[in-house]
């Protein structure tokens, strides 16, 4: 992993990803040891028994589909239909909306395409009381918890329906009834917050965990180090995840430091355990995330886990990621597809066929198709409705005041 | 009636503390030295060994991390009352009090909200150079969302922390640092005086609050109307008392939302106006004062109303009386605008 300089003469470096477009895709160096996979400690084992497993990969399915290792989580034939039918449901939500923004029907979207096992097994692992706070490429949480679909639509439409009131981006979901906190659209804010947050939960004795995720970019944020030091210092029930999908927009992982040291192992410096975990791979991830949330759950705290995948599409609508690194590259990436590799794995255990997955494909583009309908429905944003006007005045604090009564009253709402 | 005792400012400040963690389980507090020695100032001093280390607590030196850690507990249904040590040092924690704290119940639309304290010393007067003298207040009252307030003497700053905590809106208090163990007026060569002699520094030992929001006329007066807050409202005490002039001295106390109508009630009556601030004039709450007092008050107005404050530099540690807003300055704006 470690790069010494190329060169002998002064200067600094700007890291270069190992293919630009044209090139050949090219993953040798981001250190993948898929033949001798990580061992599984003991969950309350000192942090330190884990350091060892910052340059390893947690990988459940090998390549022949099958499951095996000490990580195998052993789940029912029937969690992983789930588990499937989850992360088919994101990506097939994912390409619907994509489209409409195309279309001119949403302002703004982002895909989780090719990571959507990151959110798919987390959701599963954890319990329902477990708090969420997601950054914005784990709508699948939302699927995990059952969220109504068509009110996530109308939330992006900012329409009359929508639970935000037409105040926040699109993907940008908050769901409090789900314990799915608020996602701000600022890198790494949130992630101090979430360790707060199960701080106030310890506090009252509670045997929830809070998890919360970022990308590798992320960790190059103040906020990182911040939360890996609080959780670390007040032992907070918290799984903190980074999702290493290796493109910040157009900056490769190497921009935030990753060509020196992998994210997992950041954790060593502050203490905190740590996991690096195959990210396509459902039943890794599954299996992780189940291992961080015994831990913090018996009062040993915190867990740093890396889930290595690839952003597979654009970083959003905005951005054209064939200006930036290989068209090729998805299609080279050496971890495979997440969906793929859980679906040929039920094919292998004979709990799944072609036929069931076409139907299961074609069933749920037409619930998304037809959650569309109801949730245009509602309005969209460019012709409304949309909330009242004079909610913009409303929530930014308990009760309206002086002065923002007086600029509603301007504004003639 | 509740018992009351002579306190200074930080001992209003500690009582505060004592109360709302008496009261309210939700309650904690915590920041950067704040656990077992008690805050620099020793504003939580005795509070952790009293009410426990899970409810008064040491922070890591992070002022990003204290702000976020705090917004995910009041989320989670506690109160904190966070410590930045000094205001100087806040700006580490800007983005998580602009983007994160002041907009979650808006962002969520109400789903989520942040009901907490940040509280941090400020102001000049004690020699703390350019990194520990600062007045950024108007750096917070431009963000919707927060409210920003200022006590200036002990039973204001208990009061009005009682009322922070148990508002549903996270609040920022600036406390006064020169106004900590006595009221200053402003002259550097007086001897130090004691609250202990002074009618705010007489502070009930119970529960009681000072609403946020609500100016305090300090002096009521006919020739001109001071606004002032912090340290000034007691520099403009003196500076009127000294020259003999009857002005009508506002503690506004709160900075957002700002008591616009106690403001209005008072220059529509004196038809003249100076406002205070140790901050630096160019953008500084001042100007946010003095246009709304002209949008307001424009046709009661005899003089243009000026603006004390401290100059547009930083903070000098060896020049700190030129740059401190002092009672001559003050002087002189009031008699300009008495003569304009």
């Amino acid at each position: 992993m470690t790069h010494a300089p190329s060169s002998n003469t002064l200067g600094f470096i700007v890291p270069e990803p190992a293919a630009r477009p044209g090139d050949t895709p090219d993953f040798s160096s981001i250190g993948l040891k898929l033949d001798s996979p990580a061992p599984r400690p003991d969950p309350m084992c000192p942090a330190s028994d884990t350091h060892t497993l910052a340059n390893s990969l947690v990988r459940v399915l090998n390549d022949e589909h099958e499951a095996q290792g000490e990580w195998n989580p052993g789940l029912s034939a029937k969690d992983l239909r789930k588990g499937l039918h989850i992360m088919l449901k994101t990506r097939l939500y994912d390409v619907r909306m994509f489209k409409l923004q195309r279309q001119g029907k949403l302002s703004f979207y982002m895909k989780s395409m090719g990571e959507e096992a990151v959110a798919a097994a987390a959701g599963m692992a954890l319990r329902y009381e477990d708090m969420l706070f997601p950054s914005y490429r784990q709508q699948g949480l939302l699927f995990a918890r059952d969220r109504d679909m068509v009110d996530m639509i109308c939330h992006c439409l900012s329409n009359q329906r929508d639970n935000l009131k037409g105040r926040q981006l699109p993907v940008h979901y908050t769901w409090k009834e789900g314990n799915f906190f608020s996602i701000s659209g600022n890198l790494g804010t949130q992630f101090p917050q979430a360790v707060g947050w199960a701080m106030a939960s310890a506090a009252r004795g509670e045997d929830t965990v809070t998890a919360s995720w970022i990308g590798d970019g992320t960790t190059a944020e103040g906020d990182f180090h911040g939360a890996c030091t609080l959780a670390s210092v007040y032992n907070a029930p918290v799984i903190l995840n980074v999702v290493n999908n290796q493109w910040a927009i157009s900056s490769f992982s190497g921009i935030a430091g990753g060509n020196n040291a992998t994210f997992a192992a950041k954790a060593i410096g502050y203490g905190l355990p740590c996991l690096r975990v195959d990210g396509n791979d459902f039943l890794a991830v599954y299996a992780a995330t189940g291992w961080a949330a015994e831990r913090a759950r018996a009062g040993h705290g915190a867990t740093l886990i890396e889930t290595v995948t690839y952003r597979a599409d654009a970083h959003s609508t905005s951005d054209d990621p064939s200006r930036y690194r290989p068209k090729e590259e998805a299609a080279a990436w050496p971890l495979g597809d997440p969906i793929e590799r859980l679906k040929n794995h039920l094919i292998n255990l004979g709990e799944w066929d072609e036929s069931r997955h076409e139907a299961l494909t074609e069933a749920l583009t037409k619930e998304v198709q037809a959650n569309y309908k109801k949730a245009e429905s509602y309005g969209t944003l460019r012709e409304g409705p949309h909330a009242p006007v004079s909610s913009m005045f409303e929530d930014v604090y308990a009760e309206q005041p002086w002065h923002l009564r007086r600029q509603r009253q301007d504004l003639g709402v | 009636m509740s018992d009351s005792a002579k306190m200074t400012m930080i001992q209003a400040i500690n009582s505060a503390h004592d109360v709302l963690l008496e009261n309210d389980e939700r309650v904690c507090a915590f920041g950067e030295d704040a656990g077992y020695f008690g805050g620099v100032f020793g504003c939580t001093q005795g509070l952790q060994e009293k009410h426990g280390k899970s409810r008064v607590f040491d922070t890591p030196i992070n002022e990003a991390a204290i702000v976020a850690m705090a917004i995910g507990m009041a989320a989670n249904g506690m109160r904190p009352i966070a410590e930045i040590q000094f205001a100087d040092y806040i700006f580490p924690g800007f983005d998580q009090i602009v983007s994160e704290l002041s907009r979650l119940r808006f962002r969520t639309a109400g789903q989520f909200t942040a009901p907490l304290v940040l509280r941090t010393p400020c102001g000049g007067g004690i020699y703390g150079g350019q990194t520990h003298s600062m007045s950024p207040e108007s750096f917070f009252t431009h963000i919707p969302g927060i409210k920003v307030a200022m006590p200036s003497n002990p039973y204001d700053a208990k009061g009005m922390l009682i009322a922070a905590s148990e508002s549903e809106d996270p609040v920022l208090m600036f406390e006064p640092k020169r106004l900590y163990n006595g009221p200053f007026d402003g002259d550097p060569h007086k001897p130090a005086l004691s609250w202990s002699k002074h009618e705010k520094g007489e502070v009930p030992t119970g529960h009681y609050t000072v609403p946020l929001g609500k100016a305090d006329i300090v002096r009521k007066g006919d020739a001109l109307s001071v606004v002032a807050y912090g340290t000034m409202v007691h520099v403009a005490l003196a500076s009127a008392r000294l020259a003999g002039i009857d002005a009508e001295i506002i503690d506004l106390r709160t900075l957002v939302p700002y008591d616009m109508e106690t403001i209005a009630k008072s220059v529509n009556k004196t038809g003249r106006c100076v406002v205070l601030h140790e901050a630096p004039r160019t953008g500084g709450f001042g100007a946010e004062l003095i246009a709304q007092i002209q949008e307001d008050c424009f046709y009661a107005l005899e003089a243009p109303v000026k603006r004390v404050t401290g100059w547009d530099t930083p903070y000098p540690h060896a020049f700190e009386w030129q740059y401190f807003p002092g009672q001559e300055r003050v002087t002189r704006a009031m008699i300009e605008t008495l003569e304009a």
